[in-house]
């Protein structure tokens, strides 16, 4: 545990010392989204995830957004576990008519103004699910979107370059 | 009641590759294997329909044989599993609420995936007009104090959606009755007689954390029905990306554990392992849940050599990070007071219902899909399952624990020995049509059942996937009772199961 805290106090940080493509494109997304976030909104921004019917597979990029890599809670964004405290819905999957009244009044509970972002192929067309009896349609036929997210899933960085998108449009 | 041999002994025979064999049943038979199961001399393995037909594959304890058995059923109705055997329940609920197959002398009569909201009620049979059904009613539990708590669909992580119903007296929670089927796709449905390519991007997104061994599953039963097999390579490649899958969702599950029991610096140690796992994944195969990369016949996508060196680099720093963490989670007594006889699921449970996975391992069930039926790549390198005794979250924690080291070290095993070669055989499937195929994969969560009929110029007639959640999510009811309702997020994180692979 000491060797844990220890190493947490005096190593760099993962997001300036892993290599990889990415990283560089990344520091520039979340700078851009940090100061977008503090000049435009004043505040930082809560996200309510909305599974609608996912295969699962997003939930996990979205998830890995928190780890320390991404730490996206440092550009102003963070999870919240009530619609009630949310700006943004994030919502993944095909909505499945089992998860449109769930989608609907969690929509309905999250208060103005309040954006939606429709994550992953499945939110924006259905994916490989469209056509099925069991699927309502695209998260655009469900509740307004304001912005789309592709991949199957999208990898985080796409997710925050979309976000940093989202903040771009809201605010003008 | 004798073996299955004696039970089978008057079927007729159907033709079938590989470890299973199946057999056409009349009513009495089929009810004689439910009894054979329900007496503990079969593990139950799957139960789904098609058409108006009905199919049972399970396992022969004292001889391992797998079988499958089908059941006609012209007037729609089958002889019920469930009146001997419970682990059937939920899955004939199902086949009653999408190919209208009912269950003769069922108990439980509630629709369990159908929610009234399809566009048809079973799509899989008639496909009837919908219409509307009654509130579904929860089953009670009685006496004054006692109060419900409903959570879900939508849960406050993010988390698949789900329905949970607690009754609790004060803390402790005296029923849990899960309410499932929000995330129903039709999948089924959606893969019917469709080209191949097709359905295997279906069968890929089953369940997206599992999405390797879905595929391989997918892959396997396609190429057992074919009587075809992979290339050498490609064989050897599967094995590692179901281990790198393996590994990354182990170290996730480890991390969210602990994180569930507010021990945050765990999760954040596990999750920057678990990121590493997913940039050598994206590195050596090209994407980072490795999705679409196994088909049937073989791989898309070869290993490239510095794919290799990623991989040990990997390993290397796996190895001198991770024993710190789990020396941290062993001698952390906050964090053993929350998951040491925590929600334990006893020896008889994970027997009665077949679970597989960490949840049966950790409670005693040596099964592990790995050693048996076994599959290439894994008879020469795996040896015998992780397993624990005490059943509790820390014995599930340690199953992962355990697996890890296991994971890695197959995997630099089958680096050492990679044949060179194609990874890529195309298949002829219009000159098998009508023939069907079986396999047993283990994912990360547990065993992974796959059954597929090859229909005319290439298509996938039907295709059956049973994730190893829809026998474990009965036992995390059985878990969380006398627990309290605080220790849910940690039982119910300690099982892992998916949303999506059980709703299809």
């Amino acid at each position: 545990m000491r060797r844990l805290i220890l190493q947490g106090l005096f190593r760099k940080a993962l997001t300036e010392t892993s290599p990889g493509p990415g990283d560089e494109m990344l520091d520039a997304t979340g700078a851009r989204l940090a100061e977008l976030t503090q000049r435009k909104l004043g505040r930082s921004l809560a996200i309510r995830e909305v599974d609608a019917g996912s295969c699962n597979g997003c939930e996990l990029e979205i998830h890995a957004l928190n780890n320390a890599f991404y730490d996206i809670e440092r550009f102003g964004f963070r999870f919240v576990a009530s619609p009630r405290h949310a700006d943004v819905l994030m919502v993944t999957g095909p909505v499945t008519t089992n998860m449109r009244e769930a989608l609907e009044r969690t929509y309905a509970a999250t208060p103005s103004p309040k954006w939606v972002v429709a994550l992953g192929d499945c939110g924006m067309n259905c994916g490989v699910f469209a056509g099925s009896y069991a699927v309502a349609g695209p998260v655009s036929a469900i509740i307004p979107v304001d912005v789309e997210i592709p991949g199957c899933p999208p990898t985080p960085l796409a997710i925050i370059e979309a976000l940093v998108r989202l903040v771009e449009s809201s605010a003008r | 009641m004798g073996s299955l041999a004696d039970i089978l002994r008057n079927a007729q025979p159907e033709p079938m590759n590989g470890e299973w064999i199946s057999h056409a049943v009349d009513p009495d038979v089929w009810t004689d294997i439910a009894k054979f199961i329900a007496a503990g001399d079969a593990d139950l393995t799957a139960l789904w329909g098609y058409e108006r037909c009905v199919r049972m594959a399970f396992m022969e304890r004292t001889t391992t044989q797998y079988a499958i058995v089908s059941l006609d059923c012209p007037d729609r109705k089958f002889p019920s599993v469930a009146l001997h055997h419970v682990p059937a329940q939920r899955l004939e609920r199902t086949i009653l609420d999408v190919y209208g197959l009912e269950a003769i002398g069922a108990q439980d009569r509630r629709p369990w995936q159908d929610h009234g909201t399809w566009k048809a009620s079973s799509p899989g049979g008639d496909a009837a007009p919908a219409a509307a059904l009654p509130p579904y009613e929860f089953l009670t539990a009685g006496g004054a104090p006692l109060h419900q708590i409903p959570v879900g669909p939508v849960h406050a992580g993010i988390i698949e959606p789900g329905h949970f119903r607690f009754t609790a007296n004060g803390e402790t929670v005296v029923r849990l009755e899960e309410r499932l089927g929000y995330v129903h796709k039709g999948v089924e449905m959606l893969m019917r007689r469709k080209p191949l390519a097709q359905a295997a991007k279906v069968a890929a997104r089953i369940s997206g954390d599992s999405t390797v061994a879905s595929s391989f599953a997918f892959a396997r039963a396609i190429e057992s029905a074919c009587n075809a097999q992979a290339p050498p390579r490609a064989q050897i490649l599967r094995g590692i990306m179901a281990e790198m899958e393996r590994l990354a969702n182990h170290f996730g599950d480890i991390g969210s554990i602990c994180n569930d029991a507010s021990f945050s610096i765990m999760q954040a140690h596990c999750h920057v392992l678990r990121e590493r796992v997913l940039r050598a994944s994206e590195q050596c195969f090209g994407h980072r849940l490795m999705m679409d990369r196994i088909v049937p016949g073989g791989l898309t996508v070869d290993l490239p050599q510095a794919g290799v060196d990623e991989l040990h680099r990997l390993f290397g720093e796996i190895d001198r990070e991770f024993p710190h963490l789990v020396d941290v989670y062993d001698t952390a007594s906050s964090m053993q007071d929350r998951t040491v006889r925590t929600g334990i699921v006893s020896r008889n449970l994970v027997e009665q219902f077949a679970a597989g996975g960490v949840v049966g391992r950790a409670s005693g069930r040596a099964f592990d899909a790995r050693k048996s039926p076994g599959y290439a790549p894994y008879p020469d390198v795996f040896g015998n399952p992780v397993i624990r005794s005490a059943g509790d979250v820390d014995a599930r924690v340690w199953v992962r624990i355990d697996e890890i080291a296991r994971s890695m070290d197959m995997i630099r095993k089958w680096l050492e020995t990679l044949p060179d070669g194609h990874v890529l055989e195309s298949l002829n499937l219009s000159s098998h049509a009508g023939r069907e195929g079986a396999s047993l994969v283990e994912a990360f969560r547990g065993d992974l059942f796959c059954w597929i009929r090859l229909g005319t110029d290439g298509a996938v007639e039907h295709c059956h996937i049973r994730d190893a959640s829809w026998f474990q999510w009965p036992l995390l009811e059985a878990a969380i009772e006398g627990n309290i309702v605080a220790d849910f997020p940690l039982c119910n994180k300690s099982f892992n199961c998916s949303y999506s692979g059980h709703d299809l």
